[in-house]
This record gives C-alpha cells, sequence and structure tokens, in this order.
C-alpha cells in the first residue's frame, strides 16, 4: 500500500457547558509504509481523538484523511488505552471474533508468540492487565493489518512487564511488518520503539517536529544510547521540552 | 447455599406447615383447612385431570403472553436505548401505559374484542409490554460505548455485534424483566381468566370461591408455587449460570 497523510483542518468538541474548543488545527501529516511512528506529547491533548479519526470511529472533523489503497479501506487494528475485551468471551474467542474467518494457525502461533497458549480458555476477568494487554495485542495482529494504532498500551503496567510486552511487541512487528501509530508521552519508550518521533502540542493539537530515531534497531535496549539520544533531542530541539 | 443454611430453611418450611396445621386446628372452621386436608384435595383433584387441565391452559396463556411480550419488550427497549430521539417522543407514551390499572386493559380488550381467547392473551401483554421496555431501554443505555467502538473498529458485522457484544450486557437486564414479568403475568392471568374465561386456575379459583371452597383454593395456589419453583430452578437459575460463568 501507498502512505497514509493525514490533513486535519479542523476538529472541535463541545464541553458539558456547552463551550466550544478546538481540539486539533491544521494537523498535517505523513506517514511511509511499514515504519513504526511514535506520537508524543502532553496527556490530554487529543491524540486519542486523532486515533479516533485515523480508525474512523470519529468522523466529526473539517479534513482530509488517506490511508493509501485507493477505494479499499485499510485493514486497521487498534489497540486501546484499556484492553477493551469481551469479559463473556474467552481469550481465544475474543481473537477469533475480530477475524472474519477462523484461522487457527494464525491464532496458535499468535498465542506461542505471546506466551499465552495456556490460558487461551480462560476468562479474562481471571487474567492479569499484563495479560489481557498482550491479549489485545494479539487481536489486532491476528487481523494482519495493513495500519496499527496503539494508545499508550503500556501504561499502568509495572516495568518489567512493560519491557517483556515491549519486547514481544517488536519481535511480532519484525515478523510482519506493517505501519504503526504508537501514542504515548513516555520519550524513553517512543526512542526505544520508534523509527521516527513526532511531537505534538496541546490545545488545539499539533505538529511541532518530527525526529528520525537514529539507533540502530538491535541497540534499542541499551538504555544508555537511549539516555542519549534522549539527551541529545532535549539539546537540539528545546521545543518539545515543554510537551514533555 | 452451605449446609447449616440448607437445613435453617427447611426448618422455617417446616415451621411454617406446623403453625398452618396448629392455626387451622384452633379455628376449627371449613375457612382454614389444615395442611393435610389440601393435600388430600390436592391430590383428588390431580387424580381427576382438573387441576392438570386448567393449570395446563392457564400456563400455556402464560408462555403465550410472556413471549410475546418479552419479545416486543426487547425489540422496541433496545430501540428507545439506541435511539435518544424516539426515547424522547414515546416516554410519555410508556408512563401512560405504565400506570393504567391491569385491571382496565383486562375489562376494555374484553369490551372491545370480545370475550375470546387472544383478547385475554393481548390484555396480558398490555400490561406486562411497558414494563419489559422500560427495564432493556435502561439496559441498552448503559452498553459499554468502549466494547461498542470496538466492534466497529474491528468491523463486527450487526449479527456478531449483537449476540457477543450487545446481548450479553442486556442479560442481567433481561433476567430482571423475565423474573418480575413472570410475577407480574401469573397475577393478572387469574384475574384475566376470572373476567372473561370459562377454563384456566382463575376461572377455577372464582368458581371455589363462589362455592366457599377453601380447600380447593389452596390446593391450587399449592400447585401454582411449585410450578413457580420449578420454573425459576430448573430454567432460569441454569440459564443465569451458564450466562454469567465468566463471572469471577
Amino acid at each position: 500500500m501507498s502512505d497514509i497523510h493525514i490533513d486535519i483542518k479542523n476538529k472541535t468538541y463541545t464541553t458539558a457547558d456547552s463551550q466550544q474548543h478546538t481540539a486539533i488545527a491544521d494537523l498535517k501529516l505523513s506517514l511511509a509504509d511499514n515504519k513504526f511512528v511514535c506520537l508524543v506529547g502532553p496527556s490530554g491533548c487529543g491524540k486519542t481523538t486523532l486515533l479516533n479519526i485515523i480508525a474512523n470511529l470519529d468522523t466529526q472533523y473539517e479534513g482530509e484523511i488517506s490511508l493509501g489503497q485507493n477505494h479499499k479501506q485499510p485493514n486497521i487494528g487498534y489497540i486501546f488505552q484499556n484492553p477493551r475485551l469481551l469479559p463473556w468471551r474467552t481469550v481465544r474467542e475474543n481473537i477469533e471474533l475480530a477475524l472474519d474467518s477462523p484461522q487457527t494457525e494464525i491464532i496458535d502461533s499468535l498465542l506461542e508468540a505471546m506466551q499465552l497458549t495456556h490460558i487461551q480458555h480462560k476468562y479474562p476477568e481471571h487474567l492479569s492487565l499484563g495479560m489481557s494487554r498482550r491479549i489485545s495485542i494479539i487481536r489486532a495482529f491476528a487481523i494482519n493489518p495493513d495500519i496499527l494504532l496503539m494508545d499508550e498500551p503500556f501504561v499502568s503496567l509495572d516495568a518489567p512487564t512493560a519491557r517483556q510486552v515491549r519486547g514481544l511487541l517488536m519481535d511480532l512487528w519484525q515478523q510482519r511488518p506493517h505501519t504503526i501509530l504508537f501514542v504515548t508521552h513516555n520519550l524513553r519508550e517512543a526512542i526505544a520503539l520508534a523509527d521516527r518521533l513526532v511531537f505534538l502540542s496541546a490545545s488545539p493539537m499539533s505538529v511541532v517536529s518530527e525526529v528520525e530515531v537514529t539507533i540502530p534497531r538491535d541497540d534499542r535496549n541499551n538504555e544508555v544510547l537511549v539516555e542519549d539520544f534522549r539527551q541529545y533531542l532535549l539539546n537540539n530541539h528545546p521545543e518539545i521540552k515543554e510537551l514533555l | 447455599m452451605n449446609l447449616a443454611n440448607k437445613t435453617l430453611a427447611s426448618l422455617s418450611f417446616v415451621l411454617l406447615i406446623v403453625l398452618w396445621h396448629g392455626l387451622a386446628l384452633y379455628i376449627n372452621d371449613n375457612t382454614l383447612p389444615t395442611p393435610v386436608v389440601v393435600i388430600q384435595v390436592f391430590w383428588q383433584e390431580v387424580e381427576s385431570g382438573q387441576l392438570p387441565y386448567h393449570l395446563g391452559l392457564t400456563l400455556l396463556r402464560l408462555i403465550a403472553s410472556f413471549s410475546i411480550a418479552m419479545f416486543l419488550g426487547c425489540a422496541i427497549g433496545i430501540i428507545l436505548g439506541r435511539n435518544k430521539k424516539l426515547d424522547a417522543f414515546f416516554d410519555n407514551w410508556l408512563v401512560i401505559f405504565l400506570n393504567i390499572p391491569a385491571l382496565v386493559t383486562i375489562i376494555l380488550c374484553y369490551v372491545w374484542f370480545g370475550l375470546i381467547e387472544s383478547a385475554a392473551i393481548l390484555a396480558v401483554v398490555i400490561n406486562k409490554l411497558p414494563n419489559v421496555i422500560v427495564t432493556i431501554r435502561e439496559g441498552t443505555k448503559a452498553l459499554d460505548k468502549d466494547l461498542l467502538e470496538m466492534a466497529r473498529c474491528y468491523n463486527f458485522s450487526k449479527k456478531k455485534t449483537f449476540f457477543h457484544v450487545i446481548w450479553p450486557q442486556l442479560h442481567p437486564f433481561v433476567m430482571a424483566a423475565t423474573r418480575s414479568g413472570l410475577a407480574l403475568i401469573w397475577k393478572i392471568i387469574l384475574v384475566v381468566e376470572l373476567l372473561g374465561r370459562s377454563d384456566g386456575m382463575g376461572y377455577q379459583i372464582h368458581l371455589f370461591f363462589q362455592l366457599f371452597d377453601v380447600a380447593s383454593i389452596l390446593a391450587y395456589t399449592i400447585a401454582f408455587i411449585a410450578v413457580i419453583q420449578a420454573i425459576e430452578l430448573l430454567i432460569l437459575k441454569p440459564l443465569d449460570k451458564k450466562a454469567l460463568r465468566w463471572k469471577r
């Protein structure tokens, strides 16, 4: 598929006291295929709104989104901030429901890759948050998406679990590359994952700057390198300091 | 329920029977027969086939009116719960229908449509319907928007969304409507039979009332309670257990 172009001229929302606010103004973004892009911005700046617009869950905006593939709606996987699993369906059923036809082998291999084969017949309420997050990642990968949207999927996980799930995510993505839009306000996490960082400002949201991450993929686990890159960013891009 | 609680429940039941027996012996009058007499009458009625016949007819009416009321109520409730404008439009109607006394609907149905079976069923449905609609409407309003969004995002078909996302969330509301509905319909159906049918439990009880035959009235009541308990234990409880097996 061809590149993704996002051009949102205006997105407003109305608060409970009937006041209109602009959430997004003149946001232009072009994304190359199969890249891992992190959207970094302060909490509440409208990142989730942007993902909802791309996922076609929110259609109340002025502008244009072109997701490549002429005339054909691309397959979009969405990993929400909370896992949004159906509590009355088992782990396996939750994944199967996202698919049009049963694809046993794909589900089996994903469950194995995420080390969850042993809990596939359990109900989500009986699982930890880390496990539920991994299931939501499997569900998104199972549909073999063209674009994967991730909304702070590691928030409220403890550091070792977050690191583990991040590692599993990267393994999966390298096996099946596709465009990922990953929302976070954690700069270290963004550097460790992304090909490209897009910094966003709040109220209204727009792009402040875009930076390529130059650390080789194999060195992303090296915390010293990540920290060095973070310092380099803060020194050379003073405009992003106030966003963090 | 653990064993101690079960023993307590059985003891309380025995105590009730003993109290009834004692009171009946003390009063020593036809207006309150002893449990033993009631059981004897119960067996006579069962053996003669009278009780099964009338109970069966009432049950058929119950099943018909209950099914119609639940089906229509669920459908209308979901539509109103999902559509704010329709809900605002029909809200007043619902309040009016909720407040019409059961007796009035029954009499009006018989006056307008005659003393026929369908008028009897219709009267029960009209009484029960607003209740189901309101319960299911509230359930639909409380649906988890996050899960609905997830279903949209993953291109769930309408059928898939309904059976896997919406219906499981409505289950507690449907069960509440079922339980309150059964209790309500049982009571209304007797009045319907008493006023305009020549068979069924309501008709029989009316007959016994004219004869002052309290033993028969109580015997039929026992059959009634037994059927309701059987529905609860054999149908509703297993349904609940199956639907809620995912709960921690």
